[in-house]
């Protein structure tokens, strides 16, 4: 039963021959990146093989490269129990370019894909419930792309005479001081 | 600790001993009552909420000072803000305050509820709870100590005897 990270990279590679299916170790852990239309069959592979038995989803990250293209990263962290075995499995994807949800496989991964989607605007195929997880129901924009503004595009107040919270734009009467660790000498630009 | 509205409650103890009747402002009475039966709503937010459970309990021991933390609003008098206000939370805490009985008050309690603090330039907190609801006494502190905090108690308790609160109603 005991089963190494080498044995399982070659298992992965001898499963799936795709060409743009990648494995490999790094940091103890092994990483598999594949296409985006894929995601759905390598997860439920390795959550269904004995021989891989990854039955836990640790988390689901996003990651914002924005110059790149494609401009999103998705990761995918899997446990397994079984052979006490971590796996990171990536796959790369456009602004707007829909994904499959795996919510089928892990229930909990609806929370996860919902987190995703609020903060990067990465949307997922038949998640049952797609709303914002974090931030309010109406909230525009997606905080966590790196052409979203820090103040954001609103702030909120009550305004006495609606009796009501109300949405306004952003109003800083003090902007955020910029900081340079790096210089002795407090305001040294490097351009 | 001797509290000032206790001493205004002497002058008239010692009043009905001497004359056996007392005169007074009902609205000394009624702001000495208010002032020593503050009943707290139990409204943490986020760290602050820690400390101000450390006021509650044994070693600060609020229960001296006639505060009982309840769980509804319906049946408090004061509201300790102790957290970030986000943007989600904001509309929730105004409804909340609404639901709150007359006469109400609010202690904003750590850098966050007064003026956003830490997060002060994030897109998702409210800067300064005081722009949801009145607000009577700011404690700050990140977080504030029990000490603190219950500092701003006593200051809303005097603040309430002498009436002051009736002013912005």
């Amino acid at each position: 039963m005991a089963q190494t990270l080498q044995e399982l990279e070659i298992f992965l590679k001898a499963a799936f021959l795709e060409e743009d299916f990648h494995v490999h170790i790094a940091r103890n852990c092994i990483h598999i990146q594949s296409p985006v239309d894929m995601n759905s069959r390598v997860v439920s592979f390795l959550k269904e093989q004995p021989y891989c038995g990854f039955n836990q989803l640790i988390d689901i990250v996003g990651i914002d490269l924005y110059p790149n293209s494609p401009r999103f990263s998705l990761v995918y962290h899997l446990l397994s129990l079984r052979h006490n075995l971590r796996a990171q499995f990536k796959i790369c994807l456009d602004d707007m370019q829909a994904i499959q949800s795996i919510s089928h496989l892990f229930p909990n991964a609806g929370w996860y894909e919902r987190e995703a989607f609020d903060m990067y605007g990465i949307v997922f195929k038949n998640n049952p419930d797609l709303r914002r997880i974090l931030t309010e129901y109406d909230f525009q924009g997606y905080p966590l792309r790196k052409d979203f503004p820090l103040f954001g595009y609103t702030q909120v107040r009550y305004d006495e005479t609606l009796k009501r919270v109300v949405h306004e734009p952003v109003d800083l009467p003090q902007m955020s001081r910029e900081f340079d660790f790096e210089s002795d000498w407090r305001g040294a630009k490097y351009e | 600790m001797e509290v000032k509205s206790d001493a205004l409650l002497k002058d008239y103890a010692t009043e009905v001993e001497k004359k056996g009747f007392v005169l007074a402002k009902i609205d000394d009475i009624v702001n000495w009552a208010e002032g020593n039966s503050i009943w707290p709503m139990s409204f943490g937010l986020a760290c602050c909420g820690v400390e101000m459970m450390h006021t509650a309990v044994s070693r600060y021991d609020l229960d001296r000072y006639g505060m009982f933390f309840r769980p509804s609003p319906r049946q408090s008098d004061l509201m300790i803000v102790a957290g970030t206000l986000t943007n989600k939370m904001a509309s929730a805490l105004r409804k909340v305050y609404d639901q709150m009985p007359e006469p109400r008050y609010v202690i904003s309690m750590g850098s966050c509820a007064n003026g956003g603090g830490y997060y002060h330039f994030s897109y998702s907190v409210v800067r300064g709870c005081d722009r949801i609801i009145p607000v009577d006494v700011y404690v700050p502190g990140c977080p504030p100590t029990a000490e603190a905090l219950l500092y701003g108690i006593l200051m809303l308790k005097k603040k309430i005897s002498r009436g002051l609160c009736k002013v912005k109603r």
